[in-house]
Order: C-alpha cells, then structure tokens, then sequence
C-alpha cells in the first residue's frame, strides 16, 4: 500500500504509548482498592484483588480451554459439504459395486 | 390513540410494500414502526381486540407493563433495523422483514396461548425467508434447518395447549410452571428451542450468520427475545431456568473464541447474553425479573449494533472470516467507532448500557444464595468482554492489515448504528429512562463506588488477559474452520448413520432377492431337467412296460378291495 505509516497504529511507538497507558490504567485500578472503601455483598468479592484476578484468570482458562477444544472439534471449512458430497459418493460407489455384482439393475 | 393490535399495521405495511417502489416504499416502511410506537405509547394496562373462537376467546391486545416494554422494544428494533436496510433493493427482504416484526409484536401482545401459538408460528415461517435470502446454497440448508427446529417448537407448544387446556379451559396467558405436569414441560421446551437451551441452540448459531447483513440484524431482535418473553410470563420463578440460564451464559464463550466467522461470534454471544436473561427469569423476584426484561432491552440494542457493524463490513468487503479481515479502521474510522461502542455495551462498562442491567441479574443471584451461579455468571462477564468486546472489534477493525480499504458504509447504515448507539449511551448514563419502564418498581442504583470499581477491574484485567496472551503468541489465531457443535448430530451423525442404515438395507435386500432369484431358477433347472430330451418325463416308453404297470395297479386294487 501507498500510505504506509499514514494511519495511527501503523507506528509500533503508538502501540507500546496504547498499552502503557492501558498497564498504567490497571495499575491505578488495583490500586484505588487500598483507598476506597468497597461494600461487598459477598466474602469473596472482599479478598483483596479478588475481582482483577478473577477476570485475568477466568480469561486465560477461558483461552486455554477454548485451544484444547480446538484440538477436539476444529475441522476443515468445507466439513459439511464435504460431507454431503461424500455421503453422495459412497451411495454412487456402492451402487456401481452392486452392479457389477449383478444385485442392482443398472 | 387507536386501540388496534399493532401488528396489524406491520402487516398491512407488508402487503403494500408489495405494490410500491422506489422512496415510497422507504418512506412507508420507516413510518409504520413510528407511528406505531407513536401510537402505542402509553396505551393504559387492558385487554383489547378479542375475537371469539368457537369456544375459546382470543386476546390480541393484552397490555400490561411487561408487554407494552417488549411492544416498546419491538418497535424501536424494528426502525433501526428499517433504517439500516433501506439500501436493499429486495422486496422479498423487505415484506417478509415487516412481517417478521409484526409477527413478533403479535406475540407480545397475544393475552391468551393460542394467540400466542399462531404468533409463534408466524414468527418462524417468516424469519426463515430471511435466511433463504442469502440465496445462497448454504442459507438455503441452514433456513430448512432452522424452519424444522422452529416447527418442531410450535408443535411442542401445541400439544402442551391441547392437554392445558383440559385443566385451565380459558387458557389465559399466565404463569403455568413445571407443577403441571406434562403440559408444562412441553411448553417450557418448545420455549427452550425458541430460546436457545444449550442443544436445541444451534438452530441460531447455524441459520443467524448464513443470512443476509440486514436480515441478521432483524433475526437476532425477535425470535430469542419472544421467547424470553415467554418464559417471563410463564415460567418465572422456576429454579431449573437458573441452571439452565447458567450454562448458557458459559458454554458458547469457548465457541466464540475460536470461531472464525465473526457473525457467528456474535451469534454464540447472543446465547450468552440470553443466558442472563433466563437466570434472572429462574430466580424470580421482583429484582431479578427486572433485570432479565432490562437486559433483553440493552441486548436487542448493543447485539442489533454489533450485527450492524458486522453487517455493513460483509457488505463493503464481501468478508466475514476473522482470518481475511483486519486494519479496516483505516478507512472505515466511523464503523469502527460505533462498533466499539456496541462492544463496550455488551461487555457492561460504565456509562453504557449493559453495565445497568447485567449486574441486576448478578445481584439477585447473590441476593438469593446463587453463589455459584454468580461465580460463573461473572467468568461469563469477563468472557463476553474477552470474546465479543475485544475479538471482535480487534480482528476486524485492528489486528494484522489485510490490506483491504474499503470504504465507509451507505449512509444509511450508518445512520442506523448511530441510532442504535445513542441509544446504548443514553440507557446507559441515564438509566432512569429504562428503569420507569420496567415491570417493577425500581429501587436499584447501578452507579455507586463499588460496582463502578469492581466492574473495571474485571474487564481491564480481562483485557489484560487478551494483551499478554496476544503478545506471548498464545492466543489462538483465527483460522478457516468449522467447529463442531450440537448441529454435528443433526448434520453429519443422522445423516451419516442413515445412510449407512439405508445402504445396509439395500443390500440386505438385493442379496435377498439374488438368492431367491438364483433359488428360483434351479428350481426351474432341476424340473426342466425332468422334461428335456432323455429327461425321465420325456423319454419314450414301451407299450409292454405301460401295460406292466396297469397290471400292478389292478393288482394293487384287488388287494385293497380283500382288505377292506
């Protein structure tokens, strides 16, 4: 493309500025828990971090699993017609097997 | 005010959009969903429009607060997505599109079963035409595919009226619950199916992505939203709905991670939300009701503005696969601007709309000892976030450039999502608007220190999660794929196993019939064999020999005349 290093994420430098603020955020997040005084309606949610842990953890379990998962029901893209056409093809074979054995009429 | 059941004039719209063209058609059809809400707002708590039937009364125009915000919702839907498809030169789209939201404002409104049943009915023999216009061989299957699931709900449905109605003759549309017996429990699965149950959902992740851009935007307001409906006014209350509304907030988060089509993304996060609606609907109270009817109201938004960013990148760039896109915000700055503001709705930050809603659900969860069910309604929070928030903003509009510069969508798609995400901003900082719609009175306050905090944490270090996965290479990359899901059993088990089946019989039969045929003709063989030329039947006998025999024969009488 002609406009290389026109648009904004096109410099790595505005990238690492994006995720520095986004860390720095984070940060302030964690840490506004020490000052403020949360109310919380369940034992848990009064552990300290439970809610930024919670959410990173859940998040890479959620990742993890979903790759494991892949490994079980990922298939090619054209799986169903494939299948289709396959199921197709083994009536199509069988019939001509059958006719050359003489049990179907052609 | 005109008291007449509002379908009525979505359908009357539908048959004149046969017979016009050009600016009057697209003038009619965005006035009918305005007047229409102009007309109903407000219409005081009644029952109207009853027509007796034999002997049974059916209600068309049953208000109540429940009803007249689903009305309400219904109606806004219907504009937006009016709006976002008044390019479409297609008058089989746009008929069978008035029909479908007719169709779904006729449920709403149904005051008895019946009504409802032919409303239930209506809603899938005319969303499928929406599926079907994709006109493509792939829409075609997955449109029959969705139509017999949906028919199959309506006879569910069906039935459990038919034995209901021995028990409670007036059938009036109220709560029934699983105490009924066999009656309820075929009313709440033909409910099920409509509302995506985890195994009778892939109806919706299979038929919603192989529509049209715009008529995917009309199938994910209605359908699943009449059936929260539905549940809401039946079922409330029942403890089995809020493990079922759990697992549905779960499972399709792992989907939606490693799914490809980005519709299908959505598709998979629609289910997740509904899985809110339904735990709120399972527990019962007053909170808890109010917070399922509320988020069925942001979703219709956030999920209808979502579809529509979606919709309008298939339509500039003719592709939906996560793996073909990427760097679109460089020429579609505003498309990614409204999509994220849908993203940042469904993930329920604070100031949009889903952050006012969810956390109703999730506190009457806590409220009424669901401690699990709000631990796993939270890792779904974060979840939707992961995989709707992010995914599909990032893989679209950012990730690697694919090099595509397609231009911004026609104006009025545009124009629809900025409806839809004005919307989204206004529930959101000003949740008053929405709450004194609400069934129940209303004594919750999303904005205090706490949730605000709370809620942030967990998105950006969910965020957080997607960034350090991301950066370590760990996150897995979008591939052209099919995963399989429940749809396998219906798609390639039966119809593999059938054919096998059938495959088996035949040639059990021909074997069966080549043995009876080779049985059959040394048969024929051994009696020719008889009568053939020196056969023992056709040889020449001698006269002397005959008269032998005659004489044994006599011989033989003679005896038996002494004997007896």
């Amino acid at each position: 493309m002609k406009h290389k290093d026109n648009y904004l994420f096109d410099n790595p430098k505005n990238v690492q500025r994006l995720l520095r603020v986004f860390y720095f955020c984070c940060a302030v997040l964690v840490g506004l828990e020490l000052v403020v005084h949360r109310h919380t309606e369940h034992a848990w949610e009064g552990l300290f971090g439970f809610y930024p842990l919670y959410g990173f953890v859940g998040c890479v379990v959620l990742v993890v699993v979903a790759k494991w998962m892949r490994v079980l029901l990922m298939r090619p893209e054209d799986y169903y017609q494939a299948s289709t056409d396959d199921a197709d093809k083994d009536n199509a074979n069988q019939r001509a097997v059958d006719v050359e054995q003489g049990r179907a009429q052609p | 005010m005109i008291l007449i059941p509002p379908f009525i004039a979505f359908f009357v719209a539908a048959a004149l959009v046969l017979l016009l063209r050009g600016w009057p058609r697209a003038l009619l059809t965005i006035l009918v969903p305005l007047v229409s809400l102009a007309n109903l707002w407000g219409t005081p708590a009644g029952e109207y429009a009853t027509v007796s039937l034999m002997q049974f009364e059916l209600v068309f125009f049953s208000v109540d607060r429940l009803s007249l915000l689903f009305g309400y919702l219904f109606h806004v839907a219907a504009m937006i997505a009016v709006i976002y498809s008044l390019h479409v030169r297609d008058t089989l789209q746009q008929a069978a599109s008035l029909l479908y939201a007719g169709s779904a404002l006729g449920a709403v409104f149904a005051g008895d079963l019946l009504t409802l049943f032919i409303f239930w009915e209506l809603l899938a023999l005319t969303s499928v035409f929406l599926v079907w216009a994709r006109r493509s061989a792939a829409s075609y299957g997955a449109g029959l595919r969705y139509l017999i699931m949906h028919i199959l709900s309506g006879l569910l449905l069906l039935v459990g009226i038919v034995i209901y109605s021995r028990t409670d003759p007036s059938l009036t549309l109220g709560p029934i619950g699983l105490e009924s017996g066999a009656a309820g429990w075929l009313m709440f699965i033909a409910f099920g199916i409509k509302c995506a149950f985890p195994f009778f959902h892939s109806w919706l992740t299979d038929a919603y992505p192989e529509s049209t851009p715009t008529g995917t935007v009309f199938l994910s307001a209605f359908t699943t939203k009449v059936a929260v409906y539905a549940l809401a006014r039946t079922f409330p209350g029942t403890e089995l709905l809020v493990y079922i509304g759990a697992a549905m907030a779960c499972f399709p988060i792992f989907y939606a991670v490693i799914e490809n089509d980005l519709r299908r993304v959505l598709a998979y996060s629609l289910i997740n939300q509904l899985g809110f609606m339904v735990v709120g609907i399972g527990i019962g109270t007053a909170l808890a009701i109010n917070g399922a009817v509320a988020h069925a109201f942001n979703d219709v938004i956030f999920k209808g503005l979502l579809f529509m960013s979606m919709g309008a990148v298939l339509h500039v760039t003719g592709k939906i696969n996560g793996s073909e896109l990427g760097g679109l915000y460089k020429t579609m700055p505003k498309t990614t601007v409204l999509c994220i503001i849908g993203a940042a709705s469904i993930s329920a930050f604070p100031l949009f709309s889903g952050f006012v809603s969810k956390s109703m659900v999730m506190s009457a969860a806590l409220q009424n000892g669901y401690d699990w069910v709000w631990l796993i309604l939270l890792f779904a929070s974060a979840g939707v976030f992961h995989h709707a928030g992010i995914k599909i903003p990032y893989f679209a509009f950012f990730a690697h450039d694919s090099g595509i510069r397609a231009q911004e969508p026609p104006r009025n798609m545009l124009l629809a999502m900025t409806i839809a995400a004005a919307l989204c901003l206004l529930v959101g900082i000003y949740p008053q608007a929405l709450y004194q719609l609400l069934p129940y009175e209303v004594a919750y306050t999303p904005y205090d220190t706490t949730h605000v905090l709370t809620q942030l944490q967990l998105l950006f270090f969910s965020a957080l999660a997607f960034v350090w996965l991301n950066l370590r290479r760990l996150y897995p990359p979008e591939l052209p794929s099919v995963n399989l899901d429940v749809d396998w059993f219906y798609r390639r088990l039966f119809p593999s196993a059938g054919s096998r089946i059938g495959g088996g019989i035949l040639r059990l039969d021909s074997r069966l019939r080549a043995a009876a045929r080779s049985g059959a003709s040394s048969l024929v063989d051994a009696v020719s064999s008889h009568h053939k030329p020196e056969g023992l039947l056709a040889r020449n006998w001698l006269t002397g020999s005959m008269v032998a025999g005659v004489v044994l024969l006599l011989g033989f009488y003679l005896l038996l005349g002494f004997a007896l």
